[in-house]
């Protein structure tokens, strides 16, 4: 379980986020949504610790994260997993490197453990003889599983997602999504997913926050998203003619 | 100010917390042979050619018949082991191992993969710039030593070739009056250089934000930090030790 308690953060004097509360349980798909420079991406770094929040700490079942020396720290990590936006991928690295390197450098395992292991989670994402392919060589779809993939390698608990479809075409997208709630129910992840498609909302989201200027201002399943009355959440919603004539269809039913 | 201020507590951050010592043999190896293999030819060429080029310009500025012609092939000597071969060569490394570290640093940060390094718990400013600092420090040196032998053959080439100087003489006023020190003096330069270019470049890719063009303004930005380090540490160390 993650849990974080009034994060606040600002840059030079403007503030970002105004103190923001939730708590996210394992096995489900938790989603931060909201729209362009609210914030999700500064959330996200605050809570792995890439950022420090001006007030306000961050829980990881019940450790806190935030205050914590920098062992503590460092041992929390070790079960944090984060798949980054562009995948960020080490470039002079195969992928089986890649994936190798969070086992390599974290754990002693012996090295035909470690293998199977990257053999294991690869199989598990979808990819199969690419381990000695450069990440220049494979397309952004494949990078997404790659970053997947190295993400769990090491059994991680937590698993961060920045916006895990953004350049990729729908159904692609589809599938990304679809892996990463499989995997999350799978092996019982918190799993932190910030998107912007509703689709992904729409299809996975067991557990919703919406941010507006830095703040949460909704919360909730996609079950009750379409029912929404806050005029934000709205407009973010109901902008795509796809989700409005979905609304309508619900009504006729 | 601010900037060299960062720059210390980079510096302190590459030996805290670090990663145990066998996960960087491997990068270490890796990055000796970028820096080293791949410098010697760039690093033959130019020394090659200074040695020349000091042998020439000494014999064309020594007119007076009251000096013997050897003192040509000394000046060489001196010229070359105090000063030409560790702080050219220094420079050279500073245009090409430096911008190459900025740019490899640099590329690094703006594609997240720091900040991957960072979430799974790994120091990255020790895991990526220790390795590139100790191999520095391991191949400057012995690149300056190349450079520094090279210079004196170029002279001796150019020298003979020309005839402003006899083989005899030359063999001999190369070992006229000789002084260990300045070899050693010329390492400790070395040692240093290669510090300061291979910490700058890393302080200054490491530290980029923004995308490709930061980038290249972060190796710019590293060469010329480099050359200017470089300097004054040149003097620094003159100053202090002879
Ligand atoms: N390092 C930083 N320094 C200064 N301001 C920052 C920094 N990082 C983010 N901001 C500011 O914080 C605000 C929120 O940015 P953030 O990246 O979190 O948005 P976002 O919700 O992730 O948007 P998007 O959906 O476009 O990724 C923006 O106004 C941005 O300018
Ligand atoms: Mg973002």
């Amino acid at each position: 379980m993650i849990e974080f308690k009034n994060i606040k953060k600002s840059f030079d004097g403007k503030d970002v986020l105004h103190g923001l509360d939730s708590k996210f349980l394992p096995g489900r798909t938790n989603l931060i949504i909201g729209s362009s420079g609210t914030g999700k991406s500064v959330l996200l770094k605050c809570m792995v610790g890439l950022l420090e929040p001006d007030e306000g700490s961050v829980l990881y079942d019940g450790r806190d994260f935030t205050h914590a020396s920098r062992n503590v720290r460092r041992d929390i990590r070790r079960d944090i997993g984060m798949l980054f936006q562009g995948a960020a991928l080490f470039d002079s690295k195969t992928v089986e490197q890649n994936v190798l390197f969070p086992l390599n450098v974290l754990t002693d395992m012996p090295k035909d453990e470690k293998l199977d292991r990257v053999n294991f989670v690869l199989k598990r994402v979808g990819l199969e003889n690419v381990n000695q392919k450069m990440p220049s060589e494979i397309s952004g779809g494949m990078k997404k599983r790659v970053g997947i993939a190295r993400a769990i390698v090491n059994n991680s608990k937590y698993l961060y997602c920045d916006e895990p479809n953004s350049g990729l075409d729908p159904q692609t997208a589809i599938l990304i999504d679809a892996l990463i709630k499989e995997i999350t129910e799978e092996f019982n992840i918190t799993t932190v997913v910030v998107t912007h498609d509703m689709n992904s909302v729409m299809e996975h989201g067991d557990y919703i926050i919406y941010m507006y200027d830095g703040r949460k201002l909704w919360e909730g399943d996609n079950t009750q998203i379409l029912d929404t009355t806050v005029p934000e959440l709205q407009d973010f919603i109901f902008s795509s003619k796809l989700v409005r004539s979905m609304k309508k269809m619900e009504n006729i039913k | 100010m601010h900037g060299i201020g960062r720059y210390f507590i980079f510096l302190g951050n590459l030996f805290i917390k670090r990663e145990p010592a066998n996960t960087y043999l491997k990068q270490i190896m890796e990055e000796c042979i970028k820096v080293g293999i791949d410098s010697i030819i760039i690093v033959t060429i130019v020394s090659t050619f200074i040695g020349a080029v000091t042998c020439i310009q000494t014999a064309f500025n020594l007119v007076s018949p009251l000096i013997p012609r050897y003192v040509i092939s000394l000046v060489v000597r001196d010229m070359t082991l105090l000063e030409l071969a560790p702080t050219i060569t220094a420079i050279v490394l500073a245009g090409k191992v430096g911008s190459n570290i900025a740019g490899e640093l640099g590329t690094m940060r703006i594609s997240e993969q720091v900040d991957a390094l960072e979430v799974m718990g790994i120091n990255s400013v020790s895991f990526l710039a220790l390795p590139k600092i100790i191999a520095c420090v391991i191949m400057f040196p012995m690149l300056v030593i190349l450079a520094g032998f090279l210079a004196i053959m170029g002279g001796y080439l150019a020298g003979t070739l020309t005839g402003v100087i006899t083989p005899q003489d030359y063999i001999y006023g190369i070992r006229a009056d000789f002084q260990e020190f300045n070899v050693f003096f010329a390492l400790i330069k070395s040692f240093a250089f290669a510090f300061l270019v291979s910490s700058i470049s890393s302080f200054k890719g490491y530290n980029t934000s923004g995308g490709a063009l930061e980038v290249g303004q972060s190796s710019t930005s590293a060469v010329t930090n480099s050359c200017i380090a470089i300097l004054v540490a040149d003097y620094l160390l003159a100053e202090l030790l002879l």
